[in-house]
């Protein structure tokens, strides 16, 4: 009998590594341009321009209140789409996932027609909005904690309003994954130990699912951070009030300030960097990735 | 005592249709049948856990047809024991008796004491990674023991393990049985196993229920 030798794995290897390494090149090469065309000194002007450091915190503050307000939806949310059975459930699974999938830009014409068109009782949602923030700050004591804006459209409201948009579909998707990976049987065994379905909730699901929550609300912190379309549509991007990096970086190139681009994508990609880390390290630990 | 009168069980496709079985008090109870033959089914509701399509279910002489899970008190091992992996196996050993109102120290008492039985005292500090299958199946019969309910489910409890295991752990669940007195109903696909261990011998076959 003439049998065949088994053939090499080289080139099976080679084209898978080829393949990857070519795109993780790409991103490399994207990142030593950034580098390449920016210094330490441009970086240091950046963090000493007023409007900038402006920018950084007001980024600062609506990444987090974003990542807060998305953990809180999704959640629950995530919860639901994984363990009950409930009429045209794909159809609203398909729903969480538009955000995900539209242009940012349309998220951002979306939220300014929503706010601005459509009527309630007489009124536009925005002045709806206009007047209970009106009513707030007539009853909460004159404070810079309770420093209420004066309407939603072209404010910081309308930044964190259009982070939440986009960030809340992407932890809902990371919740549901967590939840699946979880073993329903354990809720079960938690009801015949005494719980009622809230008391396994909090007892043994979340507990459990605590890895995954933070990695829900590090994804919904980093896409905020990139998030730009939407906030240009819907927040303006005004210099010094609804700036965040990613305007900033618009508002640099816009007039002709490239190094000041540069330098703030930098910090930018820094920050990035620093938290698809740590995701990934939470990840590894839970094994859930 | 468990009793179930003529209950019936649509799960999609599968059905039970009036299945009926009587486990006297403090007698152990072995429900025998191929794999997809709807033993977990009856465990389960038994247990509450999936709602019966018609029949009663009476536990201790009270019809718990329409009582939730937890108002049941009975104590339920599923398959592969299914421990709480953030808890250690002394928190949730103790973990119903404290959902039930017992104080700390007390349910924590508890806990050692069936961790005595189980000879699994030195495991009270461990989370369950790492457990061996027989280790695990252990802290979830203690978990299940440790309200001291009247009534036992094992949902296929020495299926996972190897024959040295198999041998010790039927002796201790024997051992606790006798000791705490509680009604068993013990499922499982092995003739010797229900042999070894049952009073009572039912074998479920195409949907119908019969006594061996």
């Amino acid at each position: 009998m003439n049998n065949k030798k088994v053939s090499s794995d080289f080139p099976f290897y080679a084209a898978m590594w080829t393949a990857g390494g070519m795109y993780f090149a790409l991103i490399i090469a994207l990142l030593y341009a950034d580098a390449s065309y920016t210094s330490l000194d441009n970086i240091k002007e950046a963090l000493n321009d007023k409007s900038i450091r402006a920018s950084i915190w007001l980024t600062m503050q609506t990444c987090w209140i974003t990542a807060v307000l998305s953990i809180i939806v999704a959640v629950p949310t995530g919860y639901i789409l994984t363990r009950f059975k409930f009429p045209l459930k794909r159809f609203f699974d398909s729903i969480i996932d538009i955000p995900i999938v539209l242009p940012p830009l349309v998220i951002g014409l979306s939220l300014l027609i929503l706010f601005n068109q459509v009527i309630l009782f007489d009124k536009s949602i925005e002045e709806w909005c206009a007047t209970i923030l009106k009513f707030l700050r007539g009853i909460l004591p004159n404070s810079p904690v309770f420093d209420l804006p004066t309407g939603i459209t072209y404010k910081v409201p309308a930044i964190i309003l259009a982070q939440f948009t986009v960030s809340c579909a992407f932890a809902i998707r990371t919740m549901r994954n967590t939840f699946e990976s979880l073993d329903p049987r354990q809720e079960n065994v938690a009801l015949t130990l005494g719980c009622n379905k809230s008391k396994a909730f909090w007892k043994v699901v979340l507990p459990q699912a605590s890895f995954g929550i933070m990695t829900a609300g590090i994804l919904a912190w980093a896409r905020a951070l990139g998030e730009f379309g939407p906030i240009l549509v819907f927040a303006g991007a005004t210099r010094g009030k609804t700036e965040v990096l990613a305007t900033t970086v618009f508002l640099e190139i816009s007039i002709g300030n490239l190094e000041g681009a540069v330098a703030v994508s930098f910090l930018m990609v820094s920050a990035a960097l620093i938290v698809l880390i740590m995701v990934r390290l939470l990840g590894s630990k839970k094994r859930i990735w | 005592m468990i009793s179930l009168q003529n209950i019936s069980i649509k799960l999609g496709q599968f059905t039970l249709e009036n299945v009926s079985l009587e486990i006297p008090e403090s007698k152990y109870g072995v429900l025998m049948g191929s794999s997809g033959s709807g033993k977990t089914t009856i465990v389960e509701s038994i247990c509450g856990l999936k709602k019966i399509k018609s029949g009663k279910i009476i536990l201790d002489g009270i019809d718990v047809t329409n009582f939730r899970p937890g108002d049941r008190h009975l104590g339920y091992v599923p398959q592969e024991g299914v421990l709480f992996s953030t808890m250690t196996v002394k928190e949730q050993i103790a973990f119903g008796p404290i959902v039930r109102g017992w104080k700390k120290p007390a349910a924590f008492e508890r806990a050692e004491e069936l961790a005595d039985s189980l000879e699994i005292e030195h495991l009270l500090s461990r989370k369950p990674a790492g457990l061996s299958g027989g280790e695990s199946q252990r802290v979830a019969l203690a978990r299940a023991l440790a309200s001291k309910p009247n009534l036992v489910c094992l949902d296929e409890p020495l299926s996972s393990l190897d024959e040295d295991s198999r041998e010790k752990a039927c002796s201790l669940i024997k051992k606790l049985h006798q000791q705490e007195n509680f009604t068993v109903l013990h499922i499982t696909h092995s003739a010797s196993e229900a042999k070894l261990m049952g009073d009572h011998v039912f074998r479920i076959s195409e949907g119908k229920l019969k006594g061996v």
